[in-house]
């Protein structure tokens, strides 16, 4: 006795959230139904394991029906084969484009090219993540990085439109766009400590002020390629570190500021021009795509490693930059404040998040 | 030249890429009407072409109006080689001929292929002009209306019900001509598609005709099936009832949840004739043999049990078994005597009245299922009659004699089968065939019943006319019960009681129907679905010899099924069935039957006994341990049923459960088989007084069996109700939600050497595992009634069998708190479509693109239905979207230091993103412009439903009837996901295709919808396998109760979102 044949139509299609998720993460109908079993769906309605394998493999086969339209998620919404209110087609697109942070930690800032989609084998052993899955995530990836490439206009704001997806999943596929595109390390082992939420919140960062995209709206690539003709004027910040006069005044001014208002007074005095270094010679090499690639560890290298082995706080970071940045707008020589707010605001928010354990 | 027809092609989208090199597409379309053709431009390299063809226009007959659909292909364009056809779209334009239903067809149509199912879509507005024609001799039958619904209309009230009508068309099938041995797969099923199109359309021509001729203005309860018979030819064919209808003036009827309609059932009994074969029931058959004899002459006996009579052989080919049983016992008729016996004379008069009527119609049939208040008078009880046939080639497609010939007899049989059980008319009827090789089974049921004369005189269905006490003095909540037969002279032996409801008329103990519940009728507690299932074997056999055997076969298996349903009914202490269908499938080496009925406990009739076990030997312990613990097994059962289905009449109270067990000694006379019968039943009458009691003898392997799927039988799980008629008795306060699906399960026996005994074990669990697979699936529907579960069960090749189902789950509210869920809905309504308007107009103006614009749609009510389907989660989507974006640029200015030039920044910003919003202006990016140029139009909710209503809304129009064909073949069926991925796409493939043509109409549901044929063979050797399928339904445009205007899909979304709530 062989079931041949077992389908179940609705004319709203029906879809159960739980078993969507199973399948997006991976999982074979048979492990589905051991999932489904362990969750307790059996006391419901007093299903058997037979009735449980029948609906898990009719709705992976709606999923895998729907998968060619969640790809092009525009076509969702007018395709007339699958009757599906719209809150459940967000919530279908939705789901398909969310990811695992822990992949997207492992490809963040690699090509998204056929050469990395080979080792996504290694990277599943690695996380955890079913290849299946990772597949689904890396081809995501890929698909949102070709669409975008080519348009005009802000970043986020043309993924939302293309896919459909929330502001929050929008603002995510943006940073991962925007890593690939720039190539920043994130790989090193130095930088294993930080999150794809804190990359993602650089990301934004530098998309909203560094990149064409903050001055013009209407480039291509304009929020993916940061703006050349700043990374130029960076180089005149250099003056802050090679004139030594101007350094021995900001660095007092900040002294004089924060003297008093933190127990890590004494490093930061003592590290004042170190660091400072560090901050100006990041901004100074920008232009070479190579330094950008190394921007995130050399702010760990630069900066936020000097002032965890001094014990800083988050707090101290927050009122050393602080002042570190409206100090400069006292220097009487120092002509480049738009320059350096520009630099610096980026700069204050990205280390201010990537300032943890 | 009475017509014109006007097509105009607007626009396509997600073609297929026809073209590997471009990736892109160079499509064109022919629209064809009969033999004319006409050509779109080719609208190179573009999935998403814009043809906005002229109006292509042709003139014609209105016969070919009515016969013909339009067709239209759409084509890639190829200047080396032979254009390759994409797909084709066929469009009935019968709507369009009826002044009162659809005006204009408009909309997007999905492009379907039969090889490569549906490969995007297409835009097309159709229009009809029709001049009107004198011609006394017409051949067309335009304006007449079509409703698949079994009962009169929502919104119409019955002027006339005029009587049967039917008619059948036969022709070869071109799968079977010798030309298909070289012509494509898709030649051959495009050829079978549009043949079955022009059948049906002549079919439902010749049929208006008639009705015309009657002097009706349209045929309800619709019904169109196809046989295909292979070798021998396509019939098709259909019957209906002939109907005068008009429009409730003020539209004010407004329907609510209590009126159940619509369940085609059917149930018989039959016995077969060839001699000497009677089975062992036939001792108690009265006039048991030959023809049936007016009913007077018949014997007159008490028993619960349907007789059978068995009949003679019917056609040449091959013996036939027909014959009519009544099951149920029939209660008597209305008139005003105090007794049952002072009622004689008026009785008689009231049936001499109304046979007059009737008497003059050939066939007093009517497919109705549900009628007006105070149409019906008594009911009598079931009729059936079957009859196998052996096919031979149909050699002249013009006369279709034999065909006709043979449901001819049938019919005849029904109606003296009718008239055994004194009644004139047969509602509730249909007629059914299954076809293997070359035996064809034709089987036609129904339930006998007395009408109101003045239903038959001239018009006045009028619901809650006022006058009707005066023919029919029975309180409307028990008359239809009470028998309509003479007492002294009954059909067959039934035991009567005088009625629990008024205690005037007499009423049989059990009362089986093919029709749905009465609204009025007084019914104690809740229904649920009962099923009796069966698998007989038989030697494989050709010809006559194949014919006898099966028909043989049927008597008994009737038998089985009838007594299965019997002990079901009782088992749950109910009293009555509705929506009785009895379906018999005939396989090359087995015979299934499935019967399945609503039961109800009807307040008018007697409690029912309980269930009696008998071991066959006294004095064995071990054995009498036995069967006491089944015994009780059994009454804790109907102790069960009875609380969960809250059967507590209070005559029964006093009584407890079940009666007493026999005395051995009584016991060990009693037979199975004779359990049901006549003595048995007074016998034990005697011995406990007032109840019968069902026997079931334990030695006897069959009644194990029957014991065992007794038991077996799980009840639904809490939360869920079933019935296979329109609603469940109880249950009125249904809410908007509806989910109707259809599913299809197909088993392989591997084990060639099976027995009766396992057979039934494994088609029984079939049917079992299918309810217990909708209970999980419909969970989050709790609390829900699964409502016109319709099982058709077919053997489609050697070792498989076939269930195929389609009902729709209906969600109630459980706090009768409808209040609280209207206005919730209305206001969601309300909030909802001030985007959708906006949207359009904004749309519109911006622009230019012909597609989008619904110009030359000139009603109202449709460009506003569409209108507000239009994109508005993406509109709010967008709108939110700049807002946020402002937001966030504020934020920046507010850190950063640069006050001024960012302020600038962020503006312009907000002005690109602004132009997001329209989604069609000129100047953006190609891909931008591409995925999204359709974004203007989303697509319009349309809900399907197997019943004639959608709870808690009105129709305020019905479009016409929607009737399709289609045929899906593959060649890659491992590529497709196997025989289950294959026949997924394809269901939900033709769901969309009814539903892009009812949303064309203008409409936004189906009612009365069903899957009359699944037919699907395959060859996973071969990697190919072929699906035929078979739907129909009535498009209607349905509003909320509370208002005016249609639905907007919005609010059909908020409902559906109900339904499938969050799994």
């Amino acid at each position: 006795m062989a079931v041949e044949l077992d389908v179940f139509v609705g004319n709203t299609t029906i879809m159960d959230e739980e078993v969507y998720q199973l399948w997006l993460d991976g999982y074979t109908v048979n492990d589905a139904v051991k999932v489904r079993m362990a969750g307790g769906v059996l006391d419901e309605c007093e299903a058997n394991q037979d009735v449980l394998l029948s609906d898990t493999m009719d709705q992976y086969r709606t999923f895998q029906m729907c998968e060619r339209l969640l790809q092009s998620p525009a076509k969702l919404a007018n395709q007339l084969l699958f009757q599906i209110p719209p809150h459940r087609q967000t919530m279908l697109i939705e789901r398909y484009y969310a990811f695992d942070d822990v992949f997207v930690r492992e490809v963040l800032g690699k090509k998204l090219s056929k050469g990395t989609k080979k080792d996504l084998d290694d990277i599943s052993a690695k996380t955890g993540v079913t290849l299946k899955s990772c597949r689904r995530q890396f081809d995501n990836f890929k698909r949102v990085f070709k669409v975008v490439e080519e348009l005009k206009g802000p970043l986020v704001e043309n993924i939302r439109q293309h896919f459909l997806l929330s502001d929050k999943l929008a603002r995510d596929y943006a940073a991962i766009v925007f890593f690939a595109n720039n190539r920043f390390e994130t790989g090193k082992k130095k930088l294993q400590y930080l999150t794809f939420q804190d990359f993602a919140f650089c990301a934004g960062q530098l998309i909203n002020n560094w990149t064409v995209g903050a001055v013009d709206n209407m480039v291509e690539d304009m929020d993916v390629d940061l703006d050349k003709e700043f990374l130029q004027e960076l180089k005149e910040l250099k003056i802050l570190i090679t004139d030594k006069d101007l350094l021995d005044q900001h660095k007092s001014l900040v002294c004089t500021a924060l003297r008093g208002k933190t127990k890590a007074f004494a490093e930061m005095e003592a590290n004042f021009k170190n660091l400072s270094r560090g901050l100006v010679n990041i901004a100074t090499k920008l232009t070479n795509t190579k330094d950008v690639r190394d921007f995130f560890i050399d702010l760990v290298e630069k900066f936020i490693e000097p002032c965890r082995s001094d014990r800083w706080t988050p707090a101290d970071i927050k009122l050393y930059l602080t002042h570190y940045t409206n100090s400069a707008h006292i220097l009487d020589s120092f002509k480049h404040q738009a320059v350096w707010d520009r630099y610096m605001g980026v700069i204050k928010s990205c280390i201010y998040k990537m300032y943890h354990d | 030249m009475p017509g014109k027809l006007k097509a105009k092609i607007v626009a396509g989208r997600h073609l297929p890429v026809m073209d590997r090199a471009s990736d892109l597409t160079d499509a064109f379309v022919e629209v064809k009407f009969g033999n004319t053709t006409f050509k779109t431009d080719v609208f190179p390299k573009s999935l998403n072409p814009q043809w906005n063809s002229e109006w292509f226009k042709f003139e014609v007959d209105d016969e070919d109006l009515q016969d013909e659909p339009l067709q239209i292909t759409v084509l890639d364009h190829d200047t080396y080689s032979a254009n390759d056809a994409i797909g084709k779209v066929y469009i009935d334009i019968d709507p369009l001929l009826c002044t009162e239903a659809a005006s204009v067809i408009s909309g997007w149509f999905p492009i379907y292929d039969t090889i490569h199912g549906i490969r995007g879509e297409i835009n097309v507005l159709v229009k009809v002009e029709l001049f009107n024609d004198l011609n006394r001799f017409r051949q067309s039958s335009c304006g007449v209306k079509f409703f698949c619904t079994t009962s009169i209309p929502r919104g119409y009230r019955a002027a006339m019900v005029h009587g049967f009508v039917e008619e059948l068309v036969v022709n070869e099938d071109p799968e079977y001509q010798w030309i298909d041995r070289i012509r494509t797969p898709r030649a051959s099923n495009e050829a079978r598609q549009r043949l079955i199109s022009l059948m049906s359309g002549e079919l439902q021509r010749k049929i208006g005709l008639k009705v015309l001729e009657m002097g009706g203005n349209a045929v309800v309860g619709y019904l169109q099936c196809f046989d295909l018979e292979g070798e021998s030819g396509l019939v098709v064919r259909a019957i209906g009832t002939a109907c005068t209808l008009e429009k409730h003036s003020s539209g004010s009827l407004v329907n609510t949840h209590t009126h159940p309609n619509t369940a085609p059932a059917s149930n018989a009994c039959n016995s077969p004739s060839k001699d000497g074969k009677e089975p062992v029931f036939g001792e108690d058959l009265p006039s048991s043999s030959g023809p049936p004899t007016p009913f007077r002459n018949l014997p007159t006996s008490s028993s619960s049990p349907p007789p059978f009579s068995p009949c003679k052989p019917c056609s040449r080919q091959s013996s036939s078994s027909d014959t009519d049983l009544s099951l149920t016992p029939k209660t008597g008729m209305g008139s005003g005597g105090s007794a049952g016996k002072e009622a004689g004379p008026l009785k008689t008069l009231l049936r001499q009245q109304t046979q007059t009527a009737l008497e003059q119609r050939e066939f007093p049939f009517f497919t109705l299922t549900s009628f007006p208040p105070s149409f019906l008078v008594h009911v009598g009880g079931v009729v059936s009659a079957r009859s196998v046939k052996l096919l031979d080639r149909i050699h002249n497609p013009d006369e279709p004699e034999t065909r006709d010939a043979w449901w001819e007899e049938l019919r005849q049989e029904i109606k003296s089968h009718a008239k055994a059980l004194g009644c004139h008319a047969v509602v509730g009827y249909s007629e059914n065939t299954s076809i293997c090789e070359e035996v064809c089974i034709l089987s036609a049921s129904g339930t006998a019943a007395i009408l109101n004369p003045r239903y038959m005189r001239e018009g006045c269905l009028d619901i809650g006319s006022t006058d009707q006490r005066f023919d029919d003095p029975s309180p409307p909540s028990c008359g239809f019960c009470h028998i309509p037969y003479d007492e002294l002279n009954m059909p067959f032996p039934a035991q009567l009681t005088y009625c629990y409801n008024c205690r005037r008329q007499k009423v049989p103990d059990v009362l089986f129907t093919t029709i749905n519940l009465p609204a009025e009728a007084a019914v104690t507690g809740k229904g649920c679905l009962i099923q009796a299932r069966l698998c007989r074997l038989k030697k494989k056999a050709q010809g006559e010899v194949n014919a006898t055997a099966i028909s043989n076969l049927l008597p008994f298996m009737e038998y089985e099924l009838h007594t299965q349903l019997m002990n079901k009914l009782k088992l749950r202490s109910m009293n009555a069935l509705f929506g009785l269908h009895i379906q018999i499938s005939v396989g090359e080496n087995m015979l299934l039957g499935l019967a399945s009925a609503t039961g109800v406990y009807l307040t008018a009739l007697p409690a029912p006994g309980g269930i009696q076990i008998a071991g066959k030997a006294s004095g064995d312990l071990n054995n009498e341990q036995h069967v006491q613990s089944i015994q009780k097994r059994i009454n804790d059962t109907i102790a069960k049923n009875k609380e969960l289905y809250q059967i507590n009449p209070p005559e029964l109270t006093e009584e407890g459960v079940g009666s007493p067990i026999p005395e051995p000694r009584h016991r060990s006379r009693l037979f199975r088989s004779h359990s049901e019968s006549s003595d048995e039943v007074s016998e034990l009458d005697l011995s406990h007084g007032k109840k019968d009691a069902f026997v079931l003898e334990i030695d006897d392997t069959d009644a194990v069996e029957d014991i065992h799927s007794l038991l077996t039988d799980a009840s639904p799980p809490t939360g869920f109700y079933t019935c296979n008629t329109e609603t469940m008795p109880g249950i009125y306060n249904w809410t908007t939600a509806v989910q109707m699906f259809t599913s299809v399960r197909v088993l392989r026996l591997s084990n060639a050497n099976l027995s009766n005994q396992s057979l039934n074990k494994i088609f029984t669990d079939l049917c079992e595992n299918l309810l217990k697979s909708f209970y999980f699936k419909l969970r989050s529907n709790i609390p829900c009634c699964l409502c016109h579960l319709n099982f058709t069960v077919a053997v489609p090749e050697e070792e498989l069998i076939q269930v195929s189902v389609t009902a729709v789950a209906m969600t109630f509210d459980k706090d009768q708190n409808q209040e609280g869920f209207i206005t919730k809905g209305g206001n969601e309504t309300e909030e909802q479509l001030q985007f959708p308007l906006e949207l359009c107009a904004d749309s519109s103006s911006t622009n230019a693109q012909p597609s989008s614009k619904f110009s030359g749609v000139p009603e109202n009510t449709i460009v506003s239905s569409r209108a507000a389907s239009v994109d508005y989660g993406s509109f709010a989507d967008r709108c939110s979207t700049w807002l946020e974006l402002l937001r966030l640029k504020a934020n920046t200015i507010r850190r950063g230091s640069v006050k001024t030039s960012r302020r600038t920044q962020s503006l312009a910003h907000s002005v690109s993103s602004l132009e997001h919003c329209s989604p069609l202006t000129e100047g953006r990016p190609r891909s931008l412009r591409s995925s999204r140029s359709f974004g203007g139009s989303s697509v319009t909710m349309v809900k399907m439903t197997p019943l004639s209503f959608l709870p808690g809304t009105r129709i305020i129009k019905f479009l016409g009837i929607i009737n399709m064909f289609f045929i899906r073949e593959t060649t890659s069926l491992r590529e497709e996901g196997g025989v289950s991925g294959f026949l997924h796409t394809f269901i939900a493939e033709v769901f969309a295709m009814v539903r892009a043509h009812v949303a064309a109409l203008g409409g936004n549901a189906v009612v009365s919808y069903s899957m009359k044929d699944c037919v699907l063979m395959e060859n996973p050797n071969k990697n190919q396998a072929q699906c035929l399928i078979n739907v129909s339904g009535d498009a209607v445009i349905c509003v909320r109760e509370t208002d005016q205007e249609p639905m907007t899909s919005m609010t059909n979304i908020g409902q559906t979102c109900a339904a499938d709530g969050a799994t």
